[in-house]
């Protein structure tokens, strides 16, 4: 085609009227997706809004002191979260305590120990697959592993009821003698032979001081000294057996209690404890690897003076991302200790327990009205508690950004 | 005096030749190997956690299989599910696949348009600041328990979705399908749009050159050469859809039956699990270890997708520069 073909196609007028129309419908489509794009990625927004805003106005009314300080009840009007709050407060604790040092320390090997041999590359390798695909495993499959895994510990250690090992309870036989006074009398066990009020016994007072115990026989005269009193029993008299558990008790398997839930909620977010460390390790640029290396500092050096220092804000949001993550997740928690009645923030490791997600979930599955509204404030509760850690990291994120690059 | 001073001021083949710094230098290797050694068994400890997956689900599985009243021609080919009713127990899985796939499915259908079209504006249309508002706003969303989610599919959607549907149960796939599907809109939409942004600018100047619009750019360079990511992005939010608990838990209900109808009470694999946590049933009977077989399948199918996304992402990546 010459030049002149050229102008005269361009100048042939149906064809320009042609091309213009063409420009304005392909710029009336253009304008018409960005609106739609606008619409969609607000819808979003407005969602989110309106979920927050929905529960805030349903719960919030509900948040009162009673609730945030008394335990469930199955009168809506007197119950609280008080359990709950608590039982998730144990929770973060343990869960943190068990990812945070092993997750930055799988972190530091994969991204800062590159290795070169070829089988420790495949080695290497292979685990991080795994840890991106343990990320994506449902946390339910986590609850009904940590069931068999911390709960009945595969059955090594006999059932819950009847634990292989066992410290930190103590047994005591109780005597409520005439004056109405409680002595207790320390046992060896749960399956030591009954108590047989003797003089020169060890027997202690409610409050667990020593007492020498004043025993008298059945038809001898109560003494009238009260002080003497306190301390009588007749040596017919009967006891029942106790047991105490100091904030110690552990025992194998774990049961259905605080720890074994703590574990298994460990398992769910270790993969994003590990992954989200990684990330900010690897954003700490190579500059500052390589100026403490040229200095003669060894790997370890390296990592422990300068890269670990520089990535620390990066870690500390991503663990606060992934806490926010521990303490909203019920489902494992659902299949460890499912929906107990518990009306105590958890007294020990071994202790039953509940959690805020796992008390919301127990009352919006009534049918009742009023306990919806409870788990609506149940709800304002966490979120809350949520707000405020993705405030920490968001502070966080940007006090310390740029910093070091 | 540390272990450095003791050499400064002194000729280098002093330094070299000073017993001392031998020793400290052994101890540092020793220091080394042993911080490594920690860090190392810390990382092997994922490796540990799914082979206990593989081990707790594997034997667990086959003891239930072991049963009498179960067996695998009936597990796969029936579409009866009934472990709890006495004598009539029947276990066949497909209800339960059924249920699952059904609140996913609607879930993908709420939830893959939504993310898609978030992603296109937020990676070719977002003003900067615009951009640096909705993403944090999508994260929130990411982040809102599963648990408010669920009682907001009970108490908002179901109601809602009366208007339309008369005569809606309680329970019903559909608000639970779109509860979830709210839930993976920030995963689809986050992954999609990381791989749209990679994307290289080249291509998008390309289509300007030649006269195209924005909209040209987007959706026919920028989405078709991202789409392994974006196929990628559904696929692992529909190993979410599959996994997601606590809303079908709350919302959808807990009768298994085979239906494709959304406005009918399912139970999803998930849901079966929980119901089987809430109840008091024995530690050793088979409707027990019927909740392993049911775990190992839901194992298995979000592993795949899982296997899948990243597959797909690696072996059709259109790679540039």
């Amino acid at each position: 085609m010459t030049p002149a073909a050229h102008t005269v196609v361009l100048l042939d007028p149906a064809r320009l009227a042609r091309a213009r129309r063409s420009v304005a419908a392909r710029h009336k489509r253009e304008r018409a997706f960005q609106w739609f794009c606008v619409v969609v990625a607000s819808a979003c927004v407005v969602m989110l809004g309106a979920i927050v805003v929905g529960i805030l106005a349903a719960g919030i009314g509900s948040v009162t002191r009673t609730f945030l300080t008394a335990p469930p009840s199955p009168e809506p009007a007197e119950a609280g979260f008080y359990p709950a709050i608590m039982g998730s407060v144990w929770l973060l604790v343990l869960v943190a305590a068990v990812t945070l040092p092993l997750g930055v320390a799988a972190a530091i090997i994969l991204e800062e120990y590159k290795p070169r041999r070829r089988l420790s590359r495949l080695a290497h390798g292979f685990i991080e697959t795994n840890i991106t695909n343990l990320a994506g495993v449902p946390s339910v499959v986590y609850g009904i592993v940590g069931l068999t895994a911390f709960v009945s510990m595969f059955g090594l250690f006999g059932n819950e009821l009847n634990p292989a090992l066992e410290t930190g309870a103590g047994y005591y036989d109780q005597f409520y003698n005439e004056a109405d006074q409680v002595i207790l009398v320390p046992v060896a066990g749960p399956d030591a032979p009954e108590t047989v009020p003797r003089a020169g016994m060890r027997a202690l007072n409610a409050e667990k001081r020593p007492l020498a115990a004043n025993i008298i026989g059945p038809d001898d005269p109560w003494p009238d000294d009260p002080a003497v009193a306190a301390r009588t029993l007749r040596s017919t008299d009967f006891s029942g057996r106790i047991s105490e558990r100091t904030v110690f008790y552990l025992r194998l398997p774990l049961g259905r209690g605080l720890l074994a839930g703590a574990l298994t909620l460990s398992l769910v977010i270790l993969p994003i404890v590990i992954i989200t460390s990684q990330e900010a390790l690897r954003a700490v640029p190579n500059s500052l690897r390589d100026a403490a290396l040229g200095l003669g500092a060894t790997r370890r050096r390296v990592v422990f003076r300068v890269t670990l220092p520089a990535a620390l804000p990066g870690i500390m949001t991503g663990a606060i991302l992934a806490m926010s993550r521990a303490i909203g997740e019920a489902a494992p928690l659902l299949m460890i200790a499912g929906i107990v009645f518990i009306t105590f923030p958890p007294g020990n490791l071994m202790d039953d327990f509940t959690a805020m997600p796992l008390q919301i979930y127990n009352w919006a599955q009534r049918p009742q009205q009023e306990f919806h509204e409870l788990a609506a404030a149940g709800i304002v509760v966490l979120l809350g508690v949520l707000l405020v850690f993705n405030g920490a990291a968001i502070v966080i994120r940007q006090r310390f950004q740029g910093r070091g690059s | 005096m540390t272990g450095r001073d003791a050499f400064l001021g002194q000729p280098p083949q002093a330094i070299l030749a000073d017993p001392r710094r031998l020793r400290s230098h052994r101890r540092q290797r020793v220091v080394d190997r042993t911080v490594v050694g920690a860090l190392g068994a810390a990382a092997t400890l994922s490796v540990l956690v799914t082979a206990a997956i593989l081990f707790v689900l594997g034997t667990e599985t086959v003891r239930f299989f072991r049963q009498d009243e179960v067996s695998l021609g009936e597990f796969f080919g029936s579409a009866r599910w009934s472990p709890l009713l006495g004598s009539e127990k029947h276990f066949g899985i497909w209800p339960l696949v059924c249920g699952t796939a059904l609140v996913a499915g609607i879930a993908l259908l709420v939830a893959v348009p939504l993310g898609l079209v978030t992603a296109i504006f937020l990676s070719e249309y977002a003003p900067p600041r615009v951009r640096a508002t909705l993403k944090p706003a999508l994260e929130v969303l990411a982040g809102i328990p599963t648990v408010v989610y669920g009682f907001l599919a009970l108490v908002l959607v179901t109601p809602g979705l009366r208007l339309v549907f008369d005569g809606l149960g309680s329970y019903n796939a559909i608000s639970a399908g779109i509860a979830v599907g709210v839930l993976i809109v920030p995963i689809i939409s986050s992954v999609s749009e990381d791989a749209m942004r990679a994307v290289p600018q080249a291509l998008r100047d390309g289509v300007y050159g030649v006269g195209g619009t924005r909209f040209d750019a987007a959706v026919k360079v920028v989405f078709p050469a991202a789409l392994s990511g974006i196929v990628s992005a559904v696929l692992l939010a529909a190993a979410r859809a599959i996994g997601e608990t606590m809303i079908v838990a709350l919302a959808a209900g807990s009768t298994p039956k085979v239906t494709l109808d959304p406005t009918e009470e399912v139970q999803t694999m998930t849901g079966f699990m929980v119901q089987m946590a809430l109840g008091d049933v024995s530690n050793f009977g088979v409707e027990y270890f019927s909740m392993y077989a049911v775990a190992a399948m839901l194992f298995a199918l979000t592993m795949g997708f899982t296997l899948l996304g990243a597959h797909v992402r690696r072996r059709f990546r259109e790679a540039y520069e």
